[in-house]
């Protein structure tokens, strides 16, 4: 299966907020694609700018705090980063969606769940309340919600915390947009309701064509559903690749680190986990070498002072660091050759 | 080598009373024992009862009926002295390292507040201790003078370790210790925990959503399913051969960070939600979910009862 249709490019995005205590480069020149149909993941660890990268892409900075430096977002011919507010209303809902962590604050408890479903068709697509209202239980059906006629008429706290997902997804599928995003859309549920709605991204995959971008902590839900993955820390990108190339043949050492820190349940307990020491850089002084330097077990004197470049393994695997300069590998090589005269 | 009881928790029953003559009944006749020495881990989903119960036995809240003894002595029954040797012995570990910790107070403050209330450590060994206790987790004597919002999740959950750990207690309640941490600062907090634990020969109640990682600090897990205890067994026997219907789910519903894995892995998901506490349904609680409820289910109440050497589950399929 060959993705190739590119639907959504953004090159060398920065985004930048503004603080009591000066500026914090939240996204430092990411760069990704989105094929059609596909899964992408992004991954991190709080604060490295995985969420912020997202809502730029729906151009929900807030302006007042916070605005997107530089680059470019181009989704079917238009850089979403350059087009006015006014256009870009049209975009949301209509062409890219989200859903977010917590149903219960996104979603307005005040007006009943059909309204709120109904009142992006109605916006997109101008088309009289019944046929808003057709379209509202048909996307009810999809996401598995019983009953929908009745529960049209249903407010927010009726359902429980899994069901609001459901709905979030709903309002979000409802105008057939060719891009969903998900920012931690499993992080607040339990367990097996988490399995639940994991499966209904698949399921809705399969018959709407949709392509995803979920933004997840949790490397057990990226190895359920992702095609692709981004790693980031600090704002920027350091590794990307297919699914299989990230965890059976992670290069950066951060990638490496964040697999190897998680207990996994068919893993021998007397072995102690292997945690990355310290804690993420400060993004209002990014460090000028990578970001990962003081943290990394293998940093060279390179990393603290110079940004690495990115290098590709092959057309579809990249990782920023030094050890993937040749020097540092003919060094290695070096090092592990038999010493013998 | 018998090994010895620290805590027994005895038919264990907590109701709250909520308006309009309703009632909750949060943790329902939950009985276990932790040895000396050992780490208890306590799983289950949001709202199962797993927080209340571990509550209860620290003696925050009064227990509706039943009983936990500590070293042979009931904590909720005992008063005065005995009260405060036993609630000395017994500490807590929170979940959100940010609302636990008094923003107004600097860390030593904050450390010896309980060496304060007890009258430990007086003088110029108050911050001997201070510093020690810093040292301990992994943080300087620095560190001292700071206020919390100077520090990461993973230094301010140190610093809960280090004061619940300044009044040389014996027993810890870590409820969701390490939920509010990133992936990588976790496994810090949990080697620093095991660490700790080897050194001072402490026994853990560890409570949390994240069975991957129960298994890992746990010896022996109990899972619980809508204020029922329903399987209670070593940890690696409830990963290899778990009884009951829910906790073969629950392992199931578990996403493994294994991309390969994943597409081969047969599943069972459970269907719907977890009932409403306020009205469960009868017989077994977790019926209504269960891929092989039988009709019995539904009348009876499943006993609990051991099936195994020390495993013990709560099933009609096992009766």
């Amino acid at each position: 299966m060959d993705h190739t249709e590119k639907l959504l490019e953004v090159s060398r995005l920065r985004v930048v907020f503004k603080t009591h205590g000066g500026e914090v480069n939240a996204v430092r020149d990411v760069s990704f694609s989105l094929n059609k149909g596909e899964t992408l993941a992004i991954v991190g660890e709080s604060g490295c700018g995985k969420s912020v990268t997202a809502r730029s892409v729906m151009r929900l900075i807030p302006e007042h705090i916070g605005k997107i430096a530089g680059g470019s977002i181009l989704f079917k011919g238009q850089d979403l980063a350059k087009l006015p507010e006014k256009e870009m209303r049209e975009m949301r809902g209509k062409e890219i969606s989200m859903i977010f962590q917590d149903a219960m604050t996104s979603l307005n408890p005040t007006i009943s769940i059909g309204e709120q479903i109904m009142e992006g068709i109605i916006r997109h697509q101008k088309v009289a309340k019944s046929e808003a209202r057709r379209q509202a239980i048909e996307i009810l059906q999809l996401v598995g919600i019983a009953n929908p006629e009745s529960r049209l008429k249903q407010y927010l706290h009726q359902f429980s915390g899994g069901m609001r997902q459901r709905i979030m997804i709903a309002i979000a599928l409802v105008c057939k947009p060719s891009i969903l995003i998900a920012d931690e859309p499993t992080t607040a549920l339990d367990v097996t309701i988490q399995a639940q709605i994991i499966d209904l991204f698949k399921s809705i995959q399969q018959k709407t064509g949709v392509s995803i971008i979920i933004i997840t902590h949790d490397l057990g839900v990226v190895a359920k559903i992702a095609d692709r993955v981004n790693v980031m820390y600090a704002g920027k990108v350091v590794e990307s690749g297919p699914v299989r190339d990230i965890f059976y043949n992670p290069q950066h050492p951060y990638t490496k680190g964040l697999l190897a820190s998680m207990p996994r349940l068919d893993a021998d307990r007397e072995i102690p986990l292997s945690p990355i020491p310290g804690t993420p850089p400060d993004l209002f002084a990014p460090p000028i070498g990578c970001a990962f330097a003081a943290r990394c077990d293998y940093a060279l004197e390179v990393c603290r002072n110079y940004q690495p470049a990115e290098s590709h393994l092959h057309s579809k695997h990249s990782v920023s660091c030094w050890l993937q300069d040749p020097r540092a590998k003919k060094m290695l090589a070096a090092m592990q050759a038999p010493t013998g005269t | 080598m018998e090994r010895k009881k620290l805590v027994q928790v005895k038919n264990l029953t907590k109701t709250f009373t909520l308006e309009k003559g309703l009632s909750l009944k949060a943790a329902d006749n939950i009985s276990f024992e932790i040895y000396e020495g050992e780490t208890f881990g306590l799983v289950g989903e949001s709202g199962c009862g797993k927080s209340t119960t571990g509550r209860t036995i620290i003696g925050l809240y009064q227990p509706t009926s039943g009983e936990v003894l500590f070293d042979g002595q009931s904590v909720h029954k005992a008063s005065g002295s005995e009260r405060g040797k036993i609630t000395r012995n017994m500490q807590m570990i929170f979940q959100d390292p940010y609302a636990s910790l008094n923003p107004r107070m600097n860390i030593s403050e904050i450390i010896s507040e309980g060496l304060n209330l007890n009258g430990l450590y007086k003088g110029n060994e108050r911050m001997q201790r201070v510093v020690e206790l810093l040292e301990m987790v992994g943080l300087q004597k620095e560190h001292a003078n700071r206020f919390p919002h100077e520090f990461s999740g993973g230094q301010r959950q140190r610093i809960g370790i280090a004061r619940a750990l300044a009044v040389n207690p014996r027993f810890i309640i870590a409820d969701e210790p390490i939920s509010a941490l990133d992936v990588s600062v976790q496994a810090q907090v949990v080697n620093l925990m095991k660490t700790l634990q080897r050194e001072q020969n402490l026994t853990y109640l560890f409570i949390a959503h994240d069975l991957a990682m129960v298994k890992h600090i746990s010896d022996r897990i109990g899972v619980m399913y809508l204020g029922n205890m329903v399987e209670m067994t070593a940890s690696e026997k409830l990963y290899e051969s778990p009884k009951h219907p829910y906790t073969q789910a629950l392992l199931s519903a578990i996403p493994v960070p294994d991309p390969d894995l994943e597409k081969g892995r047969e599943r069972s998901i459970i269907e719907g939600d977890v009932p409403s506490p306020i009205n469960p349904p009868s017989g077994c609680v977790f019926r209504t979910r269960c891929p092989v409820a039988k009709d019995v289910c539904a009348q009876q109440k499943p006993m609990w009862q051991e099936v195994d050497s020390g495993h013990f589950v709560a099933c009609h399929l096992y009766e």
